[in-house]
């Protein structure tokens, strides 16, 4: 198949001057002859501008997709930077292993999940990503490989966790699965009626649910505001392995680029509507697949294009939990009044384990995730008029999903970003770097 | 089951491989390149291969050939399938502007699976059971300005492995000719990639299924019958005015 080489919101649009694939760790193309600035590519499944180096190279690190070494008593596992989450689920499930922790998409790299350091339903308990990675073997420009690990090399260590794939190549990596006793989730629904009782259950299922994560209705305004469904779910135990047969298919394929009148105001006002009442009691149990629990969206392939050739973007946001109430009421009350229709709006409260990165997003608070279809210069206003609340309660915005946020609001977010910059390497760069540093738009 | 992958840090064989050693296998992988072939055996270790062993081999030096098929004999302690890979695509533009390049490309390609079947051949004629797969390609079913001198040593490893799977028939031997269309691997590095490209993941699969089955010839991703069924069928008064 052709692949694309965009983000996955498709807005912005790229075009690169070339595409190197990379397929061995031992036959690497000469860098540093290059002309231009490189940007390690994935599965382009951030966003916005991270994944993307207008007029530049893209480094296609996807063949990149071998084992290294496996411990099947310990869980450790080293792999090759582009190893791609759902095969490596395929092998490891069936032995009793998890992902330490995983995104809502199993259709990412080892590389990619590093260099945006990602969470994932269980970060009140285990993190993010990067908490789990023993060591990684980083590739720069001028030709050198550097083994980094908390004790070697440890500052290039922490600036590549979440290091936006600026500071090299991430060859292979090396990281501790979790065990599982079976690929079953025990799941519980909870619906709640506004954001105060969804501070309470979350509150009361931090401590024994190791996953948690909420769906709110952005639409709906009133007393309406902030309700929602609760997800809360542990590893269940009385379950058998499935057998090598037991990989999930996709269910559907959205096969072009729908009319962007697909997604407006009444067809999401309709869905939540039927999604929040087709809870009928208010607690739901069932024991579900893995698959459906961490991967809802991954059952319809390529479900980006439901927005249309304009693309779509998403806006993720963590204010600190002392702040968190008034902030998430505030901002759910501007998206409910402003007419723009956000379609998906996932919320959790991040834990206190501490994020290795010094550009990781994760930090103690609560963090909502929105998509919203892209419809020019109101779309922006209403983002920046977000970033401006975000910002006077001391929050951030995550890069992974950005396209737009100023380099104020960057620098806002990661007061960090001077220790890291230093381990840029200098011949990396992306179309997200160069406007949130404001360096000029030329990739070359 | 022991099988013998020999082209085996291609793209394409070392997804034939990954599904041999999801079955447990032991494997014998021969290549040209140590690091690419460690890098190769690692994978499949931790993918579940009972045993790996490794050989490094220029196979265009046919002198090689006798020795690697024995050695894999031996570490394996028998062969009972074998897939033949390697391949380069050259520089049909550089080539055709040299006798030596153009044999040296025909060579590699198509002398090289001769002397490998022949030997081979004879392994499988004696131990009366197996499976024997080559990879031929879509370009060897006709010969096309742009590209003549890989496709045509293509056409001949199809025509002659056509030959042993005729005479191997007879004693229960599987003989394979696998021929891919356009694939996504270092060796289009340098194409432009459109949706007729497929992923060496998929083509690995097939491939692995037909050796398995015992297929005759196989065109993968399968559309490619139809396509080459047409391009085959094209009058030569027409054929040789398109630019193809
Ligand atoms: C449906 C969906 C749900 C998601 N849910 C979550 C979620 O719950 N939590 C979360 O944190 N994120 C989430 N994401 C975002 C996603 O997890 C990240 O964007 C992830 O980094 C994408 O990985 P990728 O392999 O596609 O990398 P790409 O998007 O291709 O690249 C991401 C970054 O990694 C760099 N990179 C890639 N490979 C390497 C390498 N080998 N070495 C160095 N740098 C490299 C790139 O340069 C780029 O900066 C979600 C995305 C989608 C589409
Ligand atoms: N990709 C396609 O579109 C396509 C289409 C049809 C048919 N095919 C055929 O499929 C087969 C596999 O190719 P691929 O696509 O997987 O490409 P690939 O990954 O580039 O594999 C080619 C392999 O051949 C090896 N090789 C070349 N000359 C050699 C020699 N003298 N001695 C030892 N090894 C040698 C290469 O080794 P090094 O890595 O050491 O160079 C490489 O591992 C080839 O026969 C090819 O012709 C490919």
């Amino acid at each position: 198949m052709s692949r694309s080489y965009q983000s996955w919101g498709n807005y912005p649009k790229a075009k690169h001057q070339r595409v190197i694939p990379i397929h061995w760790r031992d036959a690497l193309p000469d860098l540093q002859a290059l002309e231009g600035s490189l940007l390690p590519y994935g599965y382009g499944r951030s966003y916005g501008d991270s994944c993307l180096n207008e007029n530049g190279t893209l480094l296609d690190i996807t063949p990149l997709n071998r084992y290294i070494a496996f411990d099947a008593e310990t869980g450790v596992i080293r792999c090759e930077g582009g190893v791609l989450f759902a095969d490596l689920l395929n092998y490891i499930v069936p032995r009793g292993w998890f992902l330490p922790t995983t995104p809502g998409t199993k259709f990412v790299s080892v590389g990619g999940a590093i260099a945006n350091d990602v969470h994932g339903k269980n970060h009140h308990v285990a993190g993010t990503f990067g908490r789990h990675v023993t060591c990684f073997e980083l590739l720069r420009s001028d030709g050198t490989r550097l083994m980094c690990s908390p004790t070697e090399n440890a500052d290039l260590f922490s600036a590549t966790i979440g290091g936006l794939g600026l500071t090299g190549i991430i060859l292979w990596a090396e990281f501790k699965l979790r065990r599982i006793q079976g690929p079953y989730i025990a799941q519980e629904k909870i619906r709640f009626g506004g954001i105060d009782e969804f501070f309470d259950i979350s509150e009361a299922s931090d401590k024994d649910y190791e996953y948690t994560v909420a769906w709110v209705d952005c639409v709906s305004s009133g007393d309406k505001l902030g309700r929602g469904i609760f997800i809360r779910g542990n590893n269940a135990w009385h379950h058998k392995l499935p057998g090598k047969s037991a990989t999930p298919k996709t269910l559907l394929t959205a096969p072009f680029d729908l009319p962007s009148f697909a997604l407006n105001l009444h067809t999401v006002r309709a869905f939540n509507e039927v999604y929040y009442h087709a809870l009928l009691t208010k607690v739901q149990r069932k024991i579900v697949p893995y698959d459906p629990f961490f991967y809802p969206l991954d059952m319809i392939n390529e479900w980006n294009k439901f927005y249309g050739n304009a693309g779509f973007l998403q806006y993720q946001f963590v204010v600190p939990y002392a702040s968190d109430r008034g902030a998430i009421k505030e901002i759910l009350r501007q998206i409910s009044t402003s007419g723009v229709v956000s379609f998906l709006a996932v919320l959790k409260v991040f834990g206190d384990v501490k994020s290795p990165g010094m550009l990781s997003f994760p930090r103690p608070g609560v963090t909502l995730a929105l998509d919203f279809p892209y419809r020019g210069a109101p779309t922006l206003r209403l983002l920046d008029r977000l970033d401006q609340i975000v910002r006077e309660c001391g929050g951030a915005i995550y890069p992974a999903k950005d396209a737009r946020m100023s380099p104020q609001m960057f620098e806002a977010s990661f007061p960090n970003w001077r220790a890291f910059s230093p381990h840029v390497d200098p011949k990396f760069s992306s179309s997200f770097w160069r406007r949130v540093m404001q360096q000029p738009a030329s990739g070359k | 089951m022991k099988v013998m992958i020999i082209g085996a840090t291609s793209a394409i064989a070392h997804e034939v491989s990954r599904c041999f050693a999801a079955d447990n296998a032991a494997l014998f992988l021969v290549a040209r390149n140590a690091e690419k072939l460690a890098a190769a055996a690692d994978d499949l270790k931790v993918l579940g291969a009972s045993q790996v062993e490794t050989y490094c081999a220029d196979l265009a030096d046919l002198s090689t050939h006798g020795a690697l098929i024995e050695a894999g004999k031996t570490a394996l302690g028998g062969i009972d399938a074998v897939l033949i890979a390697h391949g380069v695509l050259g520089d049909q533009q550089a080539a055709q502007q040299s006798v030596e390049a153009t044999l040296e490309l025909f060579h590699v390609n198509a002398v090289s699976y001769i002397s490998l079947l022949t030997l081979l051949a004879n392994h499988f004629e004696a131990q009366k059971q197996g499976s024997l797969a080559v990879i031929g390609s879509v370009a060897g079913d006709r010969g096309r300005g742009s590209n003549y001198i890989y496709g045509a040593a293509k056409g001949a490893v199809a025509l002659f492995t056509g030959g042993v799977r005729n005479r191997l028939a007879k004693v229960g031997v599987a003989v394979v000719t696998v021929k891919p269309g356009f694939v996504d691997t270092p060796m289009t590095a340098g194409m432009k990639k459109n949706l007729l490209f497929a992923k060496p993941a998929q083509v690995g699969k097939r491939i692995y299924a037909a050796m398995l089955k015992g297929e005759d010839i196989v065109y993968t991703p399968p559309f490619w019958m139809l396509i080459m069924f047409i391009i085959r069928n094209i009058p030569e008064r027409i054929f040789k005015k398109l630019k193809l």
